[in-house]
C-alpha cells in the first residue's frame, strides 16, 4: 500500500507542477488543485497509512493518529477557498486585459506608463 | 485566573471585521471610524504588551483550554510584542492614508483591511505550526482582496501572479509541516524543539528536508533571491496604503525564519543545529545586490521603493543568517527601520502621483506640481533612511549590523557588499528624486493643483511613519536595549520551551 500511496502523490505532484507550468489561467487552477490534493494524501500518510483502525485510543486496542485527518480536513478548507478567490481573480483578470496569460503579459497590455 | 489579553490582538480586529463586512458596507464614514478605532485600539494594546513582555518573561495562552503540546498555544514574548507594535504602527498610518479616497475605490477595503491584521496578528502570536500555516492563508486571503482593491488590468494580473505563487508556497508549507509530523509527531514549536535533538539518526534526512521546505516557504514570503520575482510586481502595482501595509508583509517571513531556526533548530539541535545558515547567507547576498540594482533600473518611483524592499530584505537575511545575539538585535532594529521606512516612501509615492496628473510617479520631469516642496522634503527623509545615510535610522541599523559581522568569516564580503549597495541606492534614490523634483523645477509650466482629497490628512499619515523612523533614532538607546534583551531571549530558548509544556501542566 505505501508505494501505491507514495505513487499516486508523486503522479498528482508531478502533473499539479507540469501543469502549474503553463502559464495559462485553467491549466494553472487545475495544477493548484492537483497539488493540494497530492499534499492532502500526503498529510495522511504523515499519520502512517493504516487500514481498519478507529482514531481514538481504546484500552488494549490499536489506533490510527487522528491528528493528520483533522489537519487534512482543514487544508481541504483551505483549498477549498484559495481556489475559489483564484478562479475569481483569474477570471476577472481575463474580462480585464483580454488574455488568460499568467506569467508577464507582452508589454503595452494595461493602462500605460511603465510597470516597473 | 486566566488572562485574555493576549488573545484580543486577534479577536478584535475578527470582530471589527465581521461587524465592517455584514453592518456597514454602505456607510464608508461609520466603516472609516470603526477601522480606525480598532487599529488605534490595536496599537494601544499592542504598547501594553510589549511593556508586559519587557520584563522577560514568558506568557502563554492555551485555546480553548487545552493544554500544550496538544491544544494550540498563544505565546507572547519580546519578539512577538514587538512585532504586534510595529503593525499597529503601520496600521494606523496606513489607514489614515487610505481615507483620503483610496478605501472608496473598490468594496470591502476595511474590513479585508481588518482581517489583515488579524491574520498578521494570529501569524506573531502563534506558537503552532499548522496554526502559523492557517494565519498565513488569512493574512494571504486578505492580501488578495487588497492587492486587487480597485481593479485596473495590469493591477489584477500582477494580482493573479501573486495569488498563484502564494498557493504554490502553501502547499509546500503543508508538505513540511507534514514531514515534520511524520518525524517528530508534534506541531507545536516549543514540543518541536524538544524533540529534534533526539531524532534518530535515519530520519534526519526527513527532519532536514522539513525544515528546509519551511525555509524556502518562509523565503518565498520574504522575497529571498531567487523566490523574489513576485514582490517587485505586486509591490509597485498595489494600491499604494495597501503597498505600505506589504512593507510588514514579508517581514512576517523573515520572523518566521528567526523564530523556527533560533527555537527548533538553534544550538541545542543536536546534528540539525544552524541548519539554515549555509543557505541564507548566499541567498540573502543575492537578494541585496539585485534589489539595490533594481533600485538604480526603476523608471517608476513605487517600483523603485519596491525593489529597495527587496533589497533591505537582503541586508536584514543577512544579519539574520550570522545568527549571533548581536547580529539578531541589529537584525530587528533594521527590521523596524526598514518596514516603516518603506512604509513611509510607498506612501510618498502616492503623493507624488496623485499630483502628477498624466505623469503618475514615472520618473521624468514634469511641470511643477502642488506642495512639491514640501513632498520633496519628505522624500529625501525617506530615501536617505532607506539608503542608510545619517542621521535616519537607516544608518544606525546598517551600522549595527556591520558591527555584528565583524568576527563573521565572511565579513569582508558582507561589508563590501553592503557598503557598495549602500551606494548603489544613493544613486537610484537621487537619481529619482532629481528627476521628480529638481529637472521638474526648472520645467516650464505648472500642473494645475487638482481636487486633492484630504491633503493634510495623508501627508500626516506618512509623515507619521517618518516621526516613527526618527523616534527610532532619537530613542535609539532604550531601543536598542530591549533588542539586545530580546536577541539573548531568543538564544535561550529553554525559557520560551519552559513557558509553554509547563506552565499549562501539560506534561503527559
Amino acid at each position: 500500500m505505501e508505494s501505491l500511496v507514495a505513487t499516486a502523490i508523486g503522479m498528482l505532484t508531478a502533473t499539479g507542477v507540469y501543469l502549474l507550468l503553463r502559464a495559462r489561467s485553467f491549466p494553472v487552477v487545475l495544477g493548484l488543485a492537483l497539488l493540494s490534493y497530492a499534499v492532502n494524501v500526503f498529510l495522511f500518510a504523515a499519520g502512517r497509512l493504516a487500514v481498519d483502525l478507529p482514531p481514538v485510543i481504546r484500552a488494549g486496542g490499536d489506533y490510527t493518529d487522528p491528528l493528520p485527518q483533522a489537519l487534512v480536513l482543514t487544508a481541504i478548507v483551505i483549498a477549498f477557498g484559495m481556489t475559489a478567490v483564484v478562479v475569481v481573480m483569474a477570471a476577472r483578470a481575463y474580462v480585464e486585459s483580454g488574455s488568460d496569460r499568467v506569467d508577464d503579459e507582452p508589454s503595452g497590455n494595461g493602462d500605460g506608463g511603465d510597470r516597473w | 485566573m486566566v488572562t485574555h489579553e493576549i488573545v484580543l490582538p486577534i479577536v478584535l480586529p475578527a470582530v471589527i471585521a465581521a461587524v465592517i463586512a455584514l453592518t456597514m458596507r454602505r456607510d464608508i464614514a461609520l466603516a472609516r471610524t470603526a477601522s480606525l478605532a480598532s487599529a488605534v485600539a490595536l496599537l494601544l494594546l499592542a504598547i501594553a504588551l510589549v511593556s508586559l513582555a519587557s520584563d522577560g518573561s514568558v506568557r502563554t495562552y492555551a485555546l480553548g483550554g487545552w493544554p500544550a503540546p496538544f491544544g494550540i498555544v498563544l505565546v507572547l514574548d519580546r519578539l512577538s510584542a514587538l512585532m504586534l507594535l510595529l503593525t499597529a504602527v503601520l496600521a494606523v498610518a496606513v489607514l489614515l492614508y487610505a481615507v483620503n479616497g483610496w478605501d472608496t475605490r473598490g468594496r470591502h477595503f476595511h474590513a479585508l483591511l481588518q482581517f489583515q491584521l488579524m491574520g498578521l496578528n494570529g501569524a506573531f502570536l502563534t506558537g503552532d505550526f499548522f496554526n502559523l500555516f492557517v494565519f498565513f492563508e488569512v493574512l494571504l486571503i486578505a492580501s488578495y482582496g487588497l492587492m486587487a482593491h480597485g481593479g485596473g488590468a495590469r493591477r489584477v494580473g500582477a494580482g493573479v501572479r501573486y495569488v498563484v505563487v502564494n498557493l504554490a508556497a502553501s502547499v509546500l508549507f503543508l508538505f513540511a509541516v507534514g514531514l515534520l509530523y511524520a518525524v517528530t509527531g508534534t506541531l507545536n514549536m516549543a514540543d518541536l524543539a524538544v524533540k529534534v535533538p533526539d531524532v534518530a539518526a535515519a530520519d534526519q534526512a526527513l527532519l532536514r528536508s522539513g525544515a528546509l521546505l519551511l525555509l524556502l516557504v518562509f523565503a518565498v514570503k520574504g522575497a529571498l533571491v531567487p523566490l523574489h520575482f513576485w514582490l517587485p510586481d505586486t509591490y509597485a502595482n498595489a494600491p499604494a496604503p495597501v503597498a505600505a501595509l506589504f512593507a510588514v508583509l514579508t517581514k512576517v517571513g523573515a520572523y518566521a525564519i528567526i523564530r523556527l531556526f533560533t527555537l527548533a533548530f538553534g544550538e541545542g539541535a543536536g546534528d540539525a543545529a544552524w541548519l539554515a545558515a549555509p543557505w541564507l547567507m548566499p541567498a540573502a547576498m543575492l537578494t541585496l545586490l539585485l534589489g539595490m540594482f533594481g533600485v538604480l533600473a526603476a523608471r517608476r518611483l513605487a517600483a523603485m521603493v519596491s525593489f529597495a524592499v527587496l533589497g533591505s530584505m537582503g541586508t536584514l537575511l543577512i544579519a539574520i543568517a550570522l545568527f549571533t545575539p548581536p547580529a539578531l538585535s541589529a537584525a530587528l532594529y533594521y527590521l523596524l527601520h526598514s518596514t516603516l521606512a518603506a512604509g513611509a516612501l510607498f506612501l510618498v509615492a502616492d503623493l507624488v502621483a496623485e499630483r502628477r496628473a498624466g505623469h503618475g510617479d514615472t520618473l521624468v520631469a514634469a511641470p511643477v506640481f502642488a506642495q512639491s516642496g514640501l513632498v520633496g522634503a519628505m522624500f529625501v527623509l525617506g530615501a536617505i533612511a532607506m539608503a542608510g545615510l545619517p542621521p535616519m535610522s537607516g544608518f544606525i541599523g546598517k551600522l549595527l549590523i556591520l558591527d555584528a559581522a565583524r568576527d563573521a568569516f565572511n565579513r569582508n564580503w558582507i561589508w563590501s557588499l553592503m557598503l557598495s549597495t549602500s551606494l548603489l541606492a544613493i544613486i537610484g534614490f537621487a537619481r529619482g528624486g532629481s528627476s521628480l523634483f529638481w529637472k521638474s523645477a526648472s520645467f516650464p509650466g505648472r500642473l494645475d493643483a487638482r481636487q486633492l482629497t484630504r491633503p493634510a490628512l495623508t501627508i500626516t499619515a506618512a509623515g507619521l511613519l517618518l516621526a516613527a523612523n526618527a523616534a527610532l533614532v532619537v530613542f535609539a538607546g532604550p531601543v536598542t536595549r530591549y533588542l539586545d534583551a530580546t536577541a539573548a531571549q531568543l538564544f535561550a530558548p529553554a525559557g520560551y520551551i519552559d513557558a509553554v509544556l509547563g506552565a499549562e501542566g501539560g506534561n503527559e
